[in-house]
């Protein structure tokens, strides 16, 4: 059978002002009819590049050479009108961001009529009942009513699964889904992640996978293509992949995880330093700046991507010269390719925790949001109960985390406690003291001390016109610090997150996003808290990153004794770090306790469905599973 | 961007063992690292220095001839530049060097004056409003929106009259009632977007009092639009009191401005150049030197600019 797609030798570059950058350096891959393709690879590492060039979508002075074929025509080199012809018709694409992929003034219907018209005669009945079939194709209820709403009225799941239904209408020969589910809550993950495989299977269509997500990859691909520095680093059908990887970079990706079905808190092992920049690369590996197994050789030149025999006989390529030393499991020789981090072990952890003392408690914690009307004079007409009276406590030395999709009221309620928010028939208690008591605001700065956080996003989190030790001094100017005092303190807890102290007078912009949040857990650390408040610390980077600051938060508590309260919507990670957790589910727990107990054994139907839904990086375990889906009328 | 710190890789080994000062090293202040930025921009040097020069001449220059700027030499009317009168003289036969240097004088206190304060004030202003909300929002809000009404102009030209044309009330004037509260709302819209800025939410949950997030984390983050603020600001500065001069309300005889000089100059520029080059000149040079220095303070503040993150 000859492929649908056949890609040979793939390259994009653009013009920027420090030199010709390389986004994509020669990809190759042919794709056949009703497979899958998953190119999995970070920020940076050009798939999105990749998939752009194939879709003709790639700006005027982006520079591409080599060979795209699709269905037996040559890509390159056509115009933009003749790629018009194929784009949305043989070959169609799903976009990361389901609320910005649809027009805001049409309905659905007039978007879902225009994608069929646009590329065949037909009339206006027929069109309109065809994109009633489509809609019902992807799980929309009431798609006769449903095509005459506009897009703000759908959620972002339903809005993906219209562009779902775009993307197939024309019978596509490929499809190609850039980060498709990267924007949805897990459990709509799940299901979008279905109906993307139900259209595959209903048009007979190869598709290309891409994501950052291993789970997604597991679970969807039939061969996996890992990019790294705008090449092909490994290529095999995805069982390999998973479990006779033979390139470091490949493997350092599937350490950097945290699963969420293993129970055992081994520190996760991060991939040091930061890809290379894609402008005048030398002729050497461009992974061997931060492979744990580089030798001279590497730095020869770069290694092609060649095939390695595994002894399955698949069809398995890798791009490193040292890859028929590895073997299964990431070992070579005697020992693992990467080293295996040394665990911390507290004294903190070692003491029952009834006997440790309380850091926070939350009692019977409410928020509501009045819902107001009227042009001049508001009138109160109702409200939102955006989180309806939780109550937990943090001890000393442990992490309590509040998981939950967004919505959930996981992170109002993080924000109630920082904002120190006077609660009437509840209340907080920091470190002994109550909320309700304050009452100047030199109380209030006081109990600040004790209670710092970490944002989301490690960009907006810090003053682009501070320097890096304005910045960490910042806390303790404000509990009035002396400047010398501050200055050493900076040094040493630079040091202490990984950071080298001289660069403490540069500023944020000169970090990348993995340094940019260690900065901000310095900051954090600096008046030396009981209690951090993490609001997803780790979502916004990238998963070789993203173990590093897991790393570090873990090898933190255990040194210096502090508790977290962590707000997360990924499963995974709260596993790994937490030691208790909460399920937020509609501004109520409806799960509390210990993070083994309700990991191995969730007793709320809403706790087993978002546990089902997450992808474990396992293409075995992953294809295995049984998804539950919850439905809030049947409790 | 330019290329990221390797956090593994330390450039030199850290002093943290017992009895190695950690302090020991010192480390740039934000100020010296601004002012390094700023003198490595050749232009906004150069700016600098002809701003200085023009300061001196200001200062230096009635000191330099023997002729005061009210005093007429009735020998020489409306005479072109010679060894005695550098600049020429006017019709009335006042030495246009000195009443050059003087004029500028005026312009450039009143000019400066008026530009800083409006800066200062609208800044402080916006900033505030935005930041703490609520009614002190509303009030400031209130009051920019009365004022933006009101013809300030008028009674700019009325009260200047009355005061008989002193630059100290004129400056006053064109600081509180024409100047700060249409880039005290311009300010107020981008200080919005700030206000709900991570690092903003940050720095008041380290405690920090709610003034200083305005001057610190506010203030310096529209420090570009602050900038062209103050240079613009100085031009029209001067163009407002050259108006005022021209329709007879500004500077009075026998006090000179730039303005004042210009709007007389331009009506002999046939019959006596040299009155309108002189001023025009120096008015020029005011405002190119501003507009360098301006874009080096821009360049060296601003953390994205070519410079990078670095020093």
């Amino acid at each position: 059978m000859s492929p649908v797609l056949s890609v040979k030798d793939l390259k994009v570059s653009f013009p920027s002002e420090a030199g010709r950058g390389d986004a994509v350096r020669g990809v190759t891959f042919d794709l056949e009819a009703g497979k899958t393709l998953g190119i999995v690879g970070e920020s940076g590492s050009g798939k999105s590049v990749t998939s752009l060039a194939i879709m003709g979508l790639l700006d005027e002075n982006a520079r591409i050479t080599g060979s795209i074929i699709y269905d037996g025509m040559e890509l390159l080199g056509k115009s933009d009108k003749q790629l018009s012809a194929i784009r949305g018709n043989g070959m169609s694409m799903i976009f990361q961001d389901p609320l910005t992929s649809l027009t805001p003034v049409f309905t659905i219907g007039d978007q879902l009529v225009e994608a069929l018209t646009v590329h065949r005669k037909m009339d206006k009945q027929e069109s309109w009942n065809r994109s009633i079939e489509l809609l019902e194709a992807v799980g929309i209820p009431n798609p006769e009513r449903r095509m005459k709403a506009f897009p703000h009225e759908f959620s972002g799941g339903m809005r993906q699964r219209v562009v779902i239904a775009i993307a197939m209408a024309n019978n596509p020969k490929l499809i190609i889904a850039d980060e498709p589910t990267t924007a949805l809550d897990v459990t709509i993950q799940a299901q979008v992640l279905d109906v993307a495989q139900k259209a595959q299977d209903e048009t007979g269509a190869a598709m290309i996978m891409i994501t950052h997500d291993m789970g997604v990859v597991a679970r969807t691909a039939d061969d996996v293509l890992v990019m790294y520095a705008g090449k092909p680093v490994e290529m095999a059908p995805a069982h390999e992949l998973f479990h006779k990887t033979r390139m470091p970079y490949s493997i350092g990706l599937l350490g950097a995880i945290p699963r969420v079905d293993k129970k055992e808190k081994q520190p996760l092992i991060p991939i040091q330093g930061n890809p290379p920049l894609l402008i005048g690369l030398p002729d050497e590996c461009p992974f061997a700046d931060r492979c744990p197994i580089a030798i001279p050789e590497c730095r020869a030149s770069e290694p092609a991507l060649l095939p390695v025999d595994t002894g399955t006989g698949g069809n398995h390529l890798a791009a490193c010269i040292r890859k028929h030393e590895i073997s299964d499991g990431g070992r070579i020789g005697n020992g693992t390719v990467y080293p295996i981090p040394e665990q911390l072990e507290s004294e903190l952890t070692l003491t029952p925790r009834e006997e440790r003392p309380v850091v926070l408690e939350v009692r019977n914690l409410t928020k509501t949001f009045p819902l107001l009307k009227g042009a001049f004079l508001k009138r109160k007409v109702g409200e939102v109960r955006a989180v309806k009276g939780v109550s937990f406590d943090v001890r000393e030395g442990e992490t309590m985390a509040i998981v939950g999709e967004s919505g959930s009221g996981k992170t109002t309620t993080l924000l109630q406690i920082m904002d120190f928010e006077k609660q009437a028939d509840g209340d907080i208690i920091i470190a002994g003291t109550s909320v309700n008591d304050i009452k100047s605001g030199k109380q209030e700065r006081l109990l600040r001390r004790d209670i710092q956080i970490v944002f989301q996003d490690p960009m907006g989190a810090l003053d682009p016109r501070m320097t890096v030790a304005d910045i960490i001094a910042e806390p303790l100017q404000a509990i009035g610090t002396n400047r010398g005092d501050a200055n050493r303190r900076v040094d040493e807890l630079m040091d202490l997150v990984g950071l080298d102290p001289a660069h403490s007078d540069r500023f944020p912009q000169a970090f990348s996003g993995g340094q940019r949040q260690r900065i901000g857990i310095a900051r954090a650390l600096s008046t030396s808290p009981k209690l951090i408040a993490l609001d997803e610390p780790v979502s916004a980077l990238d998963v070789s990153i993203q173990a590093g600051v897991i790393n570090l938060l873990d090898e933190l508590k255990a040194k210096l004794g502090v508790s977290y309260l962590f707000v997360a919507h990924d499963l995974s990670v709260v596993r790994h770090i937490a030691d208790r957790v909460a399920v937020m589910y509609k501004g109520d727990f409806v799960e509390h306790g210990d993070v083994d107990d309700v990991f191995d054994n969730p007793q709320h139907p809403y706790t087993k469905s978002l546990l089902s839904a997450i992808p474990v990086p396992d293409p075995d375990i992953e294809r295995g599973r049984e998804r539950i889906i919850f439905d809030p009328d049947n409790i | 961007m330019s290329d990221m710190i390797d956090p593994q890789v330390h450039e030199k080994e850290l002093e943290f063992e017992p009895g190695n000062e950690p302090a020991a090293r010192k480390r740039m202040s934000k100020w010296t690292l601004y002012s390094r930025r700023f003198l490595r921009n050749k232009p906004a040097v150069v700016g600098i220095f002809i701003f200085l020069l023009l300061v001196a001449f200001a200062i230096v220059g009635p000191m330099m001839t023997e002729y005061d700027h009210i005093d007429m030499d009735f020998l020489n009317l409306s005479t072109g530049p010679s060894a005695e009168h550098w600049f020429g003289t006017n019709a009335s036969g006042n030495d246009n060097f000195a009443q050059v240097s003087i004029g500028l004088q005026r312009s450039l206190m009143i000019a400066v004056t008026v530009s800083v304060g409006v800066t200062a004030l609208s800044a402080v202003i916006g900033t505030a409003a935005a930041y703490f909300g609520g009614w002190t929002e509303r009030t400031i809000l209130l009051i920019i929106h009365f004022l933006m009404v009101v013809p300030s102009f008028l009674i700019l030209a009325m009260i200047s009259n009355d005061s008989g044309g002193d630059w100290r009330v004129i400056a006053f004037l064109m600081i509180f009632v024409v100047g700060w509260f249409f880039p005290a709302r311009v300010i107020w819209t981008m200080a919005l977007s700030l206000r709900e800025r991570e690092y903003v939410h940050a720095a008041r949950y380290m405690g920090v009092r709610g003034f200083r997030i305005v001057l610190r984390h506010l203030l310096p983050n529209i420090g570009s639009l602050l900038v062209i603020n103050f240079t613009l600001g100085i031009v029209s500065a001067v163009m407002t009191e050259t108006g005022l001069s021209f329709l007879g309300f500004g500077v009075k005889i026998p006090d000179v401005s730039l303005g004042a000089l210009i709007g007389s100059g331009a009506n002999t520029i046939t019959s006596a150049p040299w009155l309108f080059y002189f001023p025009a000149a120096a008015l020029t040079l005011l405002t190119v030197s501003m507009a360098l220095v301006a874009d080096g303070l821009r360049d060296a503040l601003d953390p994205t600019s070519a410079a990078g993150g670095r020093a």
